[in-house]
């Protein structure tokens, strides 16, 4: 199913500041030194699901926080939309301070926080019209404006024709495709997307994530993607926070972060969407020591660095050997370069020396594997 | 068998009748709330209120482990001061409401506790208070567990509605004993047989209609 592209289903929603391009906005969510302690109960310990986290998430951005499981991913999401305290610090949401609200504020406030599950979480005694009408007829909408802002809503994520549907009666994507006008029903400033796409097949998460796109972009909603897929941040988001064990290990632009990952755990994120196993045809014949005629193989990591897509034909050039191309992987994040090339480079240990050197003054960071006959 | 006979069975149906669809209205009233409560007032749940939720669970299995045709007639006074009276039809709803209420909660709780609480959690997360939880999110979404869970109050009630004979509620049951029974007339017992077991099979396979009618989750209906 393909995104709309018509600008004039995606309306703005009122309420929805301007953003001033010439100043520094305040961010949309800001945690100031947020650590979340869960107390021990029945038995089991007290958890530090959170600690010292200190960011902010800049207004109309799509902000990706990756982490494994157990990151204390799920416990940023609760004390975003206010369905947890944090124990010590505090989070804005729009310059509010949702941690400090309670009852009837906190309620006003989460009316302004739109979230999307991975699970969906419709109702399934509602059809596709009812689903997105529940949170304006929490908000107390009237009947003929709820009637109104549930067609816009069905457009703008292209799916009217599935108005009187029920979710059992339709597929992952259609599901998701509705959370995300229910989410997005009271014109929220934020929108929370947890692990929106992790039960969708690859090509529903795509469209899923061009969808999500498109939203941030027409109606400058602030979008912040909780995930384990590195693809997904890919993909969509252009800031990025790290996360392990509830900890930011690292944060920032996403080419930035991917081309200089500092962290194991980013590393390993990296190496997830990238790959960079040597095949074992070729790892189980590796030596440690070279005989002669041997070639040796190196494995060349490309993190930013220009040229790394013309690198083998300039090495031949250069050094005028048939450099073999034995696995490579190269991919664009964030409009940089990133993979990895694992050569066999023939010749003696001088020339070696020398195509090494060659690499490491470019900037390209080298490893010696072994040597192959 | 005699018209006499036919009638007394029509009239004796028309009681039990009476009895199980007053008492089961009763005992929805009262035990329906009650079960949402238990339902929802758990460590961590929407009316938090553990405490509250113990002493309720308490009562609620001292009333449903009193056996039916004690409680009748251990809560005659409270019979008569609720009814005016502790014998007849009307009299009987008392006791009848009384074990059901609690039964029906029980039933109402296990429903409401079926419906994942992830949905309670994003109704939740878009500022809806926990009344409308209840409304929008848990009666809506358990109602085929609600409806097959009245079903079996109702058949239940049509059981416990036999043994009101006992303070003169009347009905098929004290028929089934006074004629059936104590006058050895095995053609009676067998008509008030018949009848139960046809009211009691009428009644599931309304409700298991009803039921399958309010069930959104299956994709054939």
């Amino acid at each position: 199913m393909n995104v709309r592209q018509s600008s004039t289903a995606l309306r703005p929603i009122e309420s929805f500041p301007p953003i001033a391009p010439d100043v520094e906005p305040a961010p949309m969510v800001r945690f100031e030194a947020v650590s979340k302690t869960y107390p021990a109960h029945r038995g089991k310990p007290s958890v530090r699901a959170l600690q010292d986290i200190d960011f902010g998430v800049p207004r109309g951005s799509i902000t990706g926080v990756i982490g494994r499981s157990g990151a204390g991913k799920s416990s940023l999401v609760r004390l975003i939309n206010g369905l947890e305290k944090p124990t010590a610090g505090r989070v804005f949401v729009d310059g509010r301070d949702i941690s400090g609200l309670a009852g009837h504020q906190l309620r006003l406030a989460q009316r302004a926080i739109g979230m999307i599950f991975q699970h969906f979480n419709l109702l399934s005694s509602r059809t596709a019209a009812g689903n997105i009408a529940l949170p304006l007829e929490i908000a107390g909408w009237s009947k003929s404006d709820i009637a109104t802002r549930v067609s816009e809503l069905l457009d703008l994520v292209d799916i009217a024709d599935k108005r009187d549907r029920y979710p059992s009666e339709l597929s992952g994507g259609q599901k998701q495709r509705i959370g995300i006008a229910r989410a997005l029903a009271t014109g929220p400033s934020v929108l929370l997307s947890d692990e929106a796409t992790s039960a969708l097949d690859p090509q529903t998460t795509r469209s899923i994530l061009d969808l999500l796109a498109n939203i941030n972009r027409e109606l400058g909603v602030t979008i912040i993607l909780i995930t384990h897929e590195m693809s997904v941040v890919r993909q969509l988001a252009r800031e990025v926070v790290v996360l392990d064990a509830g900890e930011i290990v690292e944060r920032g632009h996403v080419a930035d972060i991917f081309t200089h990952p500092r962290h194991a755990i980013t590393q390993s994120f990296l190496t997830e969407v990238l790959g960079d196993a040597v095949p074992v045809s070729l790892s189980s014949r590796l030596q440690p020591q070279r005989k002669p005629g041997d070639q040796a193989v190196i494995r060349v990591l490309v993190r930013g660095v220009d040229g790394g897509d013309t690198l083998v034909s300039r090495l031949a050039r250069e050094f005028a050997v048939d450099v073999a191309l034995l696995s490579a992987r190269i991919d664009e994040i964030g409009g940089q370069h990133v993979g990895s090339l694992t050569l066999g480079v023939p010749g003696d240990e001088a020339r070696l020396t020398k195509v090494l050197s060659y690499l490491s003054q470019r900037q390209f960071s080298v490893e010696r594997l072994g040597y192959v006959a | 068998m005699s018209l006499d006979l036919i009638n007394l069975i029509v009239q004796a149906t028309g009681e039990s009748l009476f009895m199980v669809a007053v008492a089961a209205l009763f005992g929805t009233l009262f035990g329906l709330p009650l079960g949402i409560f238990l339902a929802t007032s758990r460590k961590g749940e929407l009316f938090e209120a553990p405490a509250v939720n113990k002493i309720l669970g308490v009562i609620v299995n001292a009333t449903r482990s009193t056996p039916f045709i004690i409680l009748v007639v251990a809560i005659i006074p409270f019979t008569r001061l609720i009814a005016g009276t502790s014998i007849g039809s009307g009299a009987a709803i008392v006791p009848l409401t009384i074990a059901s209420a609690p039964f029906i909660a029980r039933l109402v709780e296990g429903a409401i506790r079926e419906v994942d609480s992830g949905l309670i959690e994003t109704a939740s997360s878009f500022g809806a208070t926990p009344l409308q939880v209840v409304l929008k999110v848990l009666i809506p979404e358990a109602l085929p567990g609600l409806v097959l869970a009245l079903t079996l109050a109702v058949v239940s009630l049509l059981g416990y509605s036999a043994m009101v004979g006992a303070v003169g509620g009347g009905g098929l049951g004290d028929l089934g004993i006074r004629y059936g029974y104590q006058r050895f007339m095995p053609d009676m017992m067998l008509a008030v047989v018949v009848v139960l077991i046809a009211l009691v099979q009428s009644v599931q396979t309304v409700g298991d209609y009803l039921a399958r009618r309010v069930n959104r989750r299956l994709r054939n209906r």
